[in-house]
């Protein structure tokens, strides 16, 4: 009896232990993160263009780039995702189609980002002629948060209840009717949370981007969508490893993880934070 | 007046079987793009076996497509590269995952649950290339120290930086198929006589297997695609890897290194689009199993 009692207590711990490691693990993360990157991080840095060959100067250019390209993304993925996700959850019947859409869906959001920049570079760079271009690489983002976007969508539709349709559909509305005015009304803001998750995850991406249009060093801001840009998680990338004075520019490259990280994570804050509220809000 | 009616109905439907359609383009989206990312991966990667033997390209060892007296495009090092940094990632991820989840389902007080999930979101929220970063400063110069190696970059550095980046994959899916695990096998297994853990470890975790073992396989889909990662943190050596402690270059990081300098169109343009497809063909073969794995157990809890 004792000895049973004692291994569930050695187990236990051991799970605890696996809990324990995780948490330092992260919170290690973010403390060298924030404690070094918070060194380097100032309004300046924020506001100014890098100078003497990148080893001095802020990250403006680079906070830019990750907007703009991040914008064509979302253009390209809100409505898209919304349209697949409106069709999955209500027009398409159980069939071996809808099977074959949900395995695409779920296997797309497997494929590897740098895949996706192969893909990009052939179909936008080079067969649309975009060249390497905030589009190409905001569109490349795009596909890659398909996947993400239509399933969040999909969530949100299915949180609205059948009988708000089925009332719509009972007073002689048309299915678009129903779900024009009874369904998006309801479904529209979480859809639009979980898309903002997906833009999240796509800002924080550098392998897709990399061929696609993400450049080294501009010495000016991109005039146009056709430009070449610089972007956040590249310019982490290049000064944490093609610099050529990389020690020199350790605090430059902590100051841009810190705000690639807040970035990043702050998006994501916001959106978990909204869904949780609409959700307690709403009582259907 | 009865024309006109019906005329109107006629509209009516026509307009709701265009939006209809419309709506069906949209969803099919999602088939068209893996077609297309297949497609023209494929035919961006036929003209390099041209030169290239498929056995040499899959079996020779040496890649080196710059050469002045032979180029040579083998990819085994980059393949055995990339499966020993996924082995050595779940190695580290599976156990630690599975006790987290099994910790979180069975054992933490819901209020630990609350706080602890969303700090793990927080790991699957940081980008690859801060995660990369970190393998580089803070990772590297550890096991450079214990290890006696020069610099830390290699193979055990990328491993321990995938297993934490597949770690959230595996606790919320291995969490959520615990939790499936209908409440009456525990209680029987409770009212036998068997301790908490006991009931863990014999009846929990083997009900809720085929979960766990997808949620493996979607982490190991994850540790092999993963690009910057293993880019900045295992040393992008060319050679063939003899241990956790060498440099590797595997598929993803030679993509992403050698792409940017290849002149359009050449053999070697042709063979880094083949590597791609090769990591398309591995990843989704991978994936389909995790799934196929996780609608049979669906299908069973139902």
């Amino acid at each position: 009896m004792k000895k049973k009692k004692i291994i569930q207590l050695l187990g236990f711990l051991v799970l605890r232990a696996c809990l324990y490691t995780v948490l330092a693990i992260i919170f290690l993360f973010l403390y060298d993160i924030g404690k070094k990157g918070g060194g380097a991080v100032s309004w300046e840095f924020l506001t100014q263009p890098p100078r003497r060959g990148m080893t001095e100067g802020g990250i403006f250019p680079a906070i830019m780039g990750t907007f703009l390209v991040t914008m064509v993304t979302a253009v390209l993925a809100i409505p898209l995702g919304m349209f697949a996700a409106i069709y999955l959850n209500e027009y398409a019947k159980q069939n071996r189609l809808t099977r074959v859409i949900r395995l695409s869906i779920r296997n797309l959001s497997g494929v590897p980002s740098i895949v996706y920049g192969l893909f990009g570079v052939i179909l936008f760079v080079n067969i649309f002629r975009f060249g390497t271009s905030i589009l190409s690489a905001g569109m490349t983002l795009g596909l890659l948060t398909l996947p993400w976007t239509i399933t969040a969508s999909e969530e949100a539709l299915k949180t609205v209840p059948n009988s708000y349709r089925e009332g719509a559909l009972a007073l002689g509305a048309t299915k678009w009717q129903a779900i024009r005015t009874n369904v998006l009304p309801y479904a529209i803001p979480g859809m639009l949370t979980g898309t903002v998750l997906g833009l999240a995850r796509a800002a924080g991406e550098t392998a897709p981007i990399m061929f696609t249009g993400a450049a080294f060093y501009l010495p000016s801001l991109p005039r146009s969508l056709g430009d070449q840009f610089m972007a956040l998680p590249y310019h982490l990338y290049i000064m944490a490893t093609q610099h050529h004075a990389i020690e020199q520019v350790r605090p430059l490259a902590y100051g841009t993880a810190l705000v690639l990280i807040v970035l990043v994570l702050s998006i994501n804050m916001g959106a978990i934070v909204t869904r949780y509220r609409m959700r307690r809000k709403r009582r259907w | 007046m009865v024309p006109k009616r019906m005329r109107e109905v006629r509209l009516s439907r026509l307009k709701e079987e265009g939006i209809k359609a419309f709506f069906f383009t949209n969803g099919v989206l999602a088939v068209v793009v893996l077609v297309g990312i297949f497609g023209l991966l494929l035919s961006t990667a036929i003209p390099a076996f041209k030169e290239i033997p498929v056995r040499e390209f899959l079996a020779s060892k040496t890649w080196d497509p710059t050469s002045p007296e032979k180029a040579q495009y083998g990819i085994l090092s980059m393949i055995v590269s990339t499966l020993m940094v996924t082995a050595g990632a779940l190695l580290i991820a599976m156990p630690v995952g599975l006790g987290v989840a099994s910790y979180l389902s069975d054992v933490a007080h819901w209020r630990v649950r609350e706080v602890v999930k969303p700090i793990i979101e927080i790991l699957a929220g940081i980008p690859s290339v801060v995660v990369g970063f970190l393998g580089i400063v803070l990772f590297g110069p550890v096991i450079a120290k214990i290890f006696h190696t020069g610099h830390g970059l290699n193979a055990a550095n990328g491993s321990f930086l995938l297993a934490i980046m597949a770690l959230p994959t595996i606790i919320s899916l291995s969490e959520d198929s615990l939790n499936a695990v209908p409440l009456s096998y525990a209680e029987a297994s409770l009212a036998l006589g068997a301790s908490r853990w006991q009931t863990l470890i014999r009846v929990k975790i083997p009900a809720a297997l085929s979960g766990i073992i997808a949620s493996f396989m979607l982490g190991m889909g994850r540790a092999i695609g993963e690009t910057m990662t293993v880019l900045m943190a295992t040393g992008n050596a060319r050679s063939f890897p003899h241990g956790f402690l060498d440099s590797i270059r595997t598929m993803t990081a030679n993509i992403a290194i050698e792409l940017g300098e290849v002149p359009y169109h050449t053999t070697h343009y042709y063979g880094l689009f083949a590597i791609g497809l090769v990591l398309f063909i591995l990843t989704f073969i991978v994936n389909l199993v995790a799934d196929v794995i996780l609608s049979k157990y669906q299908q069973r809890e139902q």
